[in-house]
């Protein structure tokens, strides 16, 4: 998709005054908090877990190169074929050859936001391909010409009634004297429509959760069961993917298992978690006839070894995004990319450039909550400011910014000179802000006055009055000696 | 750390450049809390700001000189102590990350950095202190700042000390973990969001119905009581320390009395 | 139809910022020993230690997801018990399954249920699977695929109904990957292994859990204690 992220202050502000989402937001973002602090209660080595979980990637992560050359021959032992993408153009080449080559017509997706970050369904329109997303918030977004909100439910930013009217919107059969005002009834209409875009596909296309070195399998964790309907009802199953998803066994595996679904919807597990392994069997009834991966690398590679490193452990549950207080404030749009929140703050100037994504790590109160809930422990607000660091060295950041922050520095390194700038200023404003004890208006100070009023000082620094206190202290020793 | 106390520990009072500039009689408390206990406290004049703005604004060169400066000025203290857990937390969790390129002064800042307490964890942890002789008639909400819980891992100690404080009635507020949306800088990069999470902390505070909300990071309570003068509430907010050392004579922050 | 090329810049690029060249004994040693160990890790307690507490933790687990589990004595009760489980759900008596030994075993004739055999078909309201393995820690059945139980069963038909044999069931994750990989050989798997934790769901819209989204919107379990 072309990325927006430059424009993340409009449409924060947009978002925030969208009172629809604000109304989504406010229901949505409570429930994934407080389950996935029951889940993590109910679970004594939740934390340990974690702690293993990270030494998990860490391990493989170290270890990449070898661990991805034993997935690709065992995906090729067990009939499957690996293709490699260095950028999202040659997947997106790869994929189209496949669909074409298979004589596809209509294929169904699972969600991905692989397939997001390729912006693969404009390409397969474009080649005049059906793609058709199963996974109920991502099938919605889709049919409402949006992208996902959120990396593990598409229509976070949406309220049942805007479901409705899409449902009502597009599906042209639907009688319009049925009831869809509950969630059962609109997950009802979708799964009779979808049923039979499973049925129809020539290819599914499917990210990926886990790859196992050990077995060449790819792992896709749901609820729905709709990419275990995309992996075994067409004839050719693809899988997209990136490269760090490896892990070496399926011991690893379930060890972060155990932290995903815990961490994303505070569920113990999915309801389905699946192994995939090669194409259907000789003999097999059924499951697809061709299986391809299709790794991904688009800049992962270029982050091993440096700074951004502890990104790749990454396990997509969400959690930091559900735990944020800015996107908690503006949803996933306002990020203006695929990857919204902590996570998508750091990963996304990885992918698309910190020139076009610059906001993003700077919108962060460094509340450090993200890092708290993270399963991986990855050091979000660090690798944020890791961000901002470069953006001041190749001098990203506004110019203002820049200059303001340099003086302050220049001047805080100058306490004799600060004292003498600063006495005369807070006095001045002691007196004149004494009668309210705050401001509402002041030159300078627009952005923090826009939304709330400003303490007055009280006229004189800690510092002058400990200065008068020293020595009243020492003339009453004086005069008691 | 673990090393035995010196009799009188001598502290130097890290100000901290709001408390300085804006509200001097936080500092005031704070020394009486230590005296009180027992310390010798010094405010070393060679002092201004712990080098956040610069820290969190990606200006690392300009954050490593001022807290060069800062260890300079306040190696001689047995402890440093500052009444927020925001510069608290910089001295101790990211002076040493500064210093990465230069091993020496790495290791000199890393000593440094256990040296460094916020001061009502250094308080009740260090000091032993596990209760105060003040007075406060009213109901109290304690507002915990994201360096403090998350930083610093302090949440039982406030409000530990806050039930000894005659008169006072503590009541927690919901979604305590959450961020004022203060953030420093972010509050005026980014004022409508940061206006979002403030108005959703009013709100959570104004539930509780207590009289007074406290807290330990005086960045984040401005941020509220100005939110709050803005809404045209009558609730009050102070630093804990004011409430701890009875220390009343300032008009509440943001507020005319 | 990617080119050889592609591969070898990225593993390439890999081992420039990781500072390998990928020959080196002492990082391939480690992978090999962890690919052919897979050393356990942590084992949360709650997958438990006897029988008793596992059938306990298994059986509690699928109830909280809504699923039907009931303990039949021996294979002889199953076709009653499956029988009565349709009635209650009012649903015709039919159903479809595999060509698993043990389902191939079970005597209907005092039953009016007709089985057919094979991968599902769209029409099917009910399918019966038998499940290689089953983990107590959080309620999970593990379903291979191929002819004796065809994958599609699991999804499909609205109604799933799946037989575990007691001796079937483990504790973790890593137990049942044993037992797996004791059938298929180490570093092998069928084309499909499904862990199904309970019926279906979505909570997509306003996060709130809807039951039977593409999958079976009912999942009943046979715990068959016979030996």
């Amino acid at each position: 998709m072309q990325p927006s992220s430059s424009n993340f202050k409009p449409n924060a502000a947009a978002a925030l005054a969208d009172s629809t989402l604000q109304r989504a937001l406010a229901k949505a973002r409570s429930g994934f908090q407080s389950k996935r602090a029951r889940a993590r209660s109910e679970l004594p080595e939740f934390d340990a877990l974690c702690e293993q979980a990270k030494d998990i990637k860490n391990h493989t992560l170290a270890h990449l190169d070898l661990y991805l050359e034993i997935f690709e021959q065992k995906v090729t032992e067990s009939g499957g074929r690996v293709h490699w993408a260095r950028t999202p153009e040659q997947a997106r080449k790869l994929i189209l050859g496949i669909c074409k080559e298979a004589g596809a017509h209509t294929i169904t997706k699972g969600k991905s936001m692989v397939a997001e970050e390729i912006a693969l369904n404009p390409a397969l329109e474009a080649a005049g391909f059906q793609p058709v997303e199963t996974d109920l918030g991502e099938y919605i977004v889709q049919i409402r010409k949006e992208v996902p909100s959120h990396i593990i439910a598409p229509a976070f930013h949406l309220t049942r009634e805007q479901v409705e009217a899409d449902f009502r919107r597009t599906h042209l059969d639907l009688d319009k004297d049925r009831s869809l005002t509950k969630p059962e009834e609109l997950v009802a209409e979708a799964r009779g429509i979808l049923r039979d875009k499973f049925v129809k596909a020539d290819v599914g296309i499917t990210g990926a959760n886990f790859l196992v070195a050990e077995t060449g399998s790819s792992v896709i964790v749901t609820n729905e069961g709709n990419a275990d309907l995309t992996h075994l009802l067409p004839r050719v199953h693809i899988v997209l993917t990136t490269i760090e998803k490896l892990v070496p066994n399926l011991s690893d595996v379930s060890g972060i298992l155990r932290v995903l679904a815990r961490s994303a919807t505070g569920q113990d597990i999915s309801m389905y978690t699946t192994f995939m392994t090669g194409p259907r069997r000789p003999g097999d009834p059924d499951g697809p006839e061709a299986y391809h991966v299709v790794l991904l690398d688009n800049g992962r590679s270029e982050m091993l070894g440096a700074e951004f490193q502890d990104m790749l452990r990454c396990i997509r549950c969400g959690s930091c995004i559900n735990h944020c207080p800015v996107y908690g404030a503006v949803g996933g749009h306002a990020y203006g990319w695929v990857y919204p929140g902590p996570m998508g703050a750091v990963l996304t100037p990885s992918l698309i450039g910190v020139h076009e994504a610059g906001h993003l790590p700077n919108a962060s109160s460094f509340c450090g909550r993200c890092e708290a809930v993270c399963p991986m422990k990855i050091p979000l607000p660090k690798m944020m400011r890791h961000w901002r660091e470069r953006e001041f060295e190749q001098g990203e950041s506004p110019r203002i910014q820049r200059m303001s922050i340099k003086a302050w520095s220049w001047l805080a390194r100058r306490p004799q000179l600060y004292r003498r700038v600063m006495g005369p200023l807070i006095g001045l404003l002691g007196e004149w802000g004494k009668r309210r004890g705050n401001f509402r208006w002041l030159p300078m100070a627009g952005q923090w006055l826009k939304h709330r009023d400003l303490a007055a000082p009280a006229g004189r620094s800690f510092h002058e009055l400990w200065q008068l206190e020293q020595n009243r202290r020492i003339r009453e020793a004086d005069i008691r000696r | 750390m673990t090393t035995s106390l010196p009799d009188q520990p001598r502290i130097g009072l890290f100000v901290t450049c709001l408390v300085d500039l804006f509200r001097p009689s936080i500092g005031f408390a704070a020394v009486k809390l230590l005296e009180g206990a027992g310390c010798i406290v010094e405010a070393p004049l060679a002092q201004v700001c712990c080098g956040q703005p610069a820290y969190n604004s990606g200006d690392r060169a300009d954050a490593r000189e001022i807290a060069r400066q800062v260890i300079e000025s306040f190696d001689k203290y047995d402890y440093i102590v500052a009444p927020s857990g925001s510069c608290a937390g910089m001295l101790r969790k990211h002076y040493p990350a500064l210093f990465e390129d230069e091993p020496d002064m790495a290791e000199r800042a890393a000593a440094f950095a256990l040296r460094c307490y916020e001061l009502i964890a250094f308080l009740t942890d260090v000091l032993r202190v596990s209760a105060v002789h003040a007075k406060f008639s009213g109901s109290v909400t304690y507002h915990d700042s994201c360096s403090s819980l998350r930083e610093m891992g302090t949440a039982a100690q406030p409000r530990t000390l806050l039930r000894t404080v005659e008169g006072l009635t503590l009541v927690e507020a919901d979604q305590q973990d959450i961020c004022c949306g203060f953030g420093g800088t972010f509050s005026v990069k980014y004022p409508d969001i940061s206006n979002a999470m403030v108005s959703a902390k009013t709100a959570a505070l104004a539930e509780t119905g207590a009289d007074l909300v406290a807290g330990g990071d005086l960045g984040c309570l401005m941020n509220i009581a100005g939110k709050l003068a803005r809404e045209g509430s009558s609730m009050r907010v102070r630093h804990i320390a004011e409430i701890l050392a009875g220390e009343l004579d300032a008009p509440p922050i943001a507020s005319r009395r | 139809m990617s080119s050889q090329s592609d591969r070898d810049a990225i593993i390439g690029a890999i081992r420039k910022n990781l500072g390998a060249r990928g020959d080196e004994p002492g990082r391939r040693g480690r992978v090999r020993t962890r690919i052919e160990r897979s050393p356990n890790g942590i084992i949360p307690e709650r997958a438990g230690y006897d029988l008793a507490e596992r059938i306990d933790q298994f059986t509690a687990s699928l109830k909280s997801q809504g699923v039907t589990v009931e303990e039949v004595e021996n294979l002889k009760a199953l076709p009653g018990a499956i029988a009565t489980i349709l009635a209650e759900f009012n649903l015709p008596a039919q159903l479809r399954h595999g060509d698993d030994p043990l389902l191939a075993t079970l005597d209907w004739s005092d039953t009016l249920i007709e089985t057919q055999t094979g991968a599902a078909h769209l029409d099917d309201a009910t399918s019966l699977s038998r499940a290689v393995t089953a983990t107590a820690e959080t309620g999970t059945l593990v379903l291979t695929s191929g002819t004796n139980n065809p994958s599609t069963l699991n999804f499909l038909p609205e109604t799933h109904l799946v037989v575990l044999m007691t001796r079937d069931l483990c504790g973790s994750y890593e137990e049942a990957w044993d037992r797996i990989r004791a059938i298929y050989g180490r570093g092998n798997l069928p084309s499909t292994v499904n862990y199904v934790s309970g019926p279906s769901a979505s909570a997509d819209i306003e996060q709130t859990l809807v039951r039977g989204a593409h999958g079976p919107k009912r999942l009943a379990v046979f715990l068959v204690a016979e030996k």
